[in-house]
């Protein structure tokens, strides 16, 4: 089964596509320890829209980055075998014929939908890891990687905006994409040089989109490790950009590029002392506080430059919450 | 005057191993430039990621002393942008695999001051062992 027969064959049915929704999760490592405020804002949201993401039981490390070179099978084994426990929450009835896997951080989604095309393009390399794998159920390649944010793009705007009660007006929000949202092709959800899919959202909580022209630049990824500085000068050069369109935040689904543009500006602010320190939040955070959740959803107090003065500023957030 | 490039067997022999590890028609490459114009890192490295693909292309294995290899972090730019439809990211990937399979490492993760470790997420720290470790 493809891809698109998939879709088709869901619409055929005439399942809502917007409601009653049960869907695998794949949360990954980091949405448990330093992006909670991703998981637990994106949860709440998924919540109040009627949308069940149901975690995948024993799921594993899905890699962090797509192995590319020709011959390391080895590398793709850990995505597979999250697959296969998509294909065992279909038959113990965990979720009833939803083939979908939704990840929420934006590199668990890049690494695992490459693997998931690897094993599509190539049903040699599928075979072998099957073979080695024989203790597990094979991997029949019907699994359908996507992003919450395809998720949210699907549901009718009307719905969202109806789910909004405390309206972000006045806020100007700068949409940060980075790479495995949009890259390679065949991977990305969005055009890789002019992306919108977070603007629309943006705007139907009220909020003002910005445009950033470094919207898309790498914010330098896990050579934050030993080149600290490096990361700080793309930061740098990202913020700067977002500030001068006149941003007062700016919005990522990338835990990674969320440190790397957050915790990173302690870097920029020791090399540049009139730099203005910048809030980066997860889209979902923005959401939760417009759909009148409180901090046990919006977590800002996990965010290293605290958001919530600015918030304040703009009377989005009242003083003491 | 202009040097003659002579390109030895064993150049010849590099340049294949990178062909078959990266899965790339590197002689395709017509050095247009638009991945060096392309690359968000380019003020860290030592060669323009251009220039990697002209000595990969001569199978000049000095290549595997460059900052550059390193430095990519697959952000695919180049990729979607590369007229001939190279990737880059895989040429980059397949060096530093040739390195890494020698079992030398580009990082020690014991170097990271433990306040860092604290506070790097497990993706910063899986990436770069993934990336930078064999």
């Amino acid at each position: 089964m493809t891809q698109d027969n998939d879709h088709a064959s869901r619409e055929e049915r005439g399942e809502s596509k917007t409601g009653g929704l049960k869907l695998p999760y794949y949360p990954g490592c980091t949405l448990k320890t330093t992006a909670r405020n991703l998981e637990d804002s994106a949860l709440a949201v998924a919540d109040a829209l009627g949308i069940e993401l149901v975690e995948l039981p024993r799921w594993n490390c899905c890699g962090v980055v797509a192995s590319l070179t020709d011959d390391d099978l080895m590398r793709h084994m850990g995505p597979v075998r999250n697959f296969i426990r998509v294909q065992e929450m279909n038959s113990t009835g965990l979720v009833e014929d939803e083939l979908r896997l939704v990840a929420l951080c934006s590199m668990c989604f890049n690494t695992l939908k490459q693997t998931n095309k690897r094993m599509h393009e190539r049903p040699k390399d599928l075979k072998s890891i099957n073979d080695l794998m024989y203790r597990e159920e094979d991997y029949r390649g019907e699994v359908e990687v996507v992003h919450f944010l395809e998720i949210l793009r699907e549901i009718e705007p009307e719905r969202i905006a109806g789910l909004v009660s405390d309206p972000l007006e006045g806020l100007k929000v700068a949409p940060y994409y980075g790479c495995t949202l949009l890259r390679p092709k065949g991977i990305g959800i969005d055009d890789p040089e002019r992306p919108t899919a977070q603007d629309d959202l943006i705007r139907l909580l009220g909020a003002t989109v910005v445009d950033n022209p470094r919207k898309t630049v790498c914010c330098g990824s896990y050579q934050t490790d030993d080149n600290k500085d490096a990361v700080a000068n793309l930061a740098y050069d990202i913020l700067t950009h977002a500030r001068a369109a006149g941003a007062d935040v700016v919005t990522t689904f990338c835990p990674l590029c969320a440190f790397n543009l957050d915790n990173r500006q302690r870097v920029v602010m020791e090399r540049h002392p009139d730099f203005e320190p910048m809030p980066v939040l997860y889209l979902t955070q923005l959401m939760a506080l417009a759909f009148g959740f409180g901090e046990e959803a919006c977590r800002f107090d996990l965010n290293y430059t605290d958001p919530r003065e600015v918030l304040e500023a703009s009377r989005l957030v009242r003083e003491g919450s | 005057m202009a040097e003659k490039t002579v390109i030895t067997s064993a150049d010849r022999e590099f340049h294949e191993r990178i062909v078959a590890l990266s899965g790339q028609a590197l002689t395709m490459c017509d050095q247009c430039g638009t991945c060096t114009a392309s690359c968000p890192m380019i003020n860290e490295m030592d060669v323009m990621p251009s220039q990697l693909m002209r000595m990969v292309q001569l199978g000049d294995a000095g290549v595997l002393e460059t900052k550059t290899m390193w430095l990519c972090a697959s952000c695919f730019a180049c990729t979607v942008r590369c007229p001939r439809g190279l990737d880059l990211s895989k040429v980059a990937e397949a060096l530093r695999q040739v390195t890494l399979r020698k079992a030398i490492d580009r990082i020690d993760i014991r170097q990271i001051p433990a306040e860092e470790f604290e506070e790097l997420p497990q993706i910063a720290l899986v990436g770069a062992l993934r990336k930078l470790t064999g």
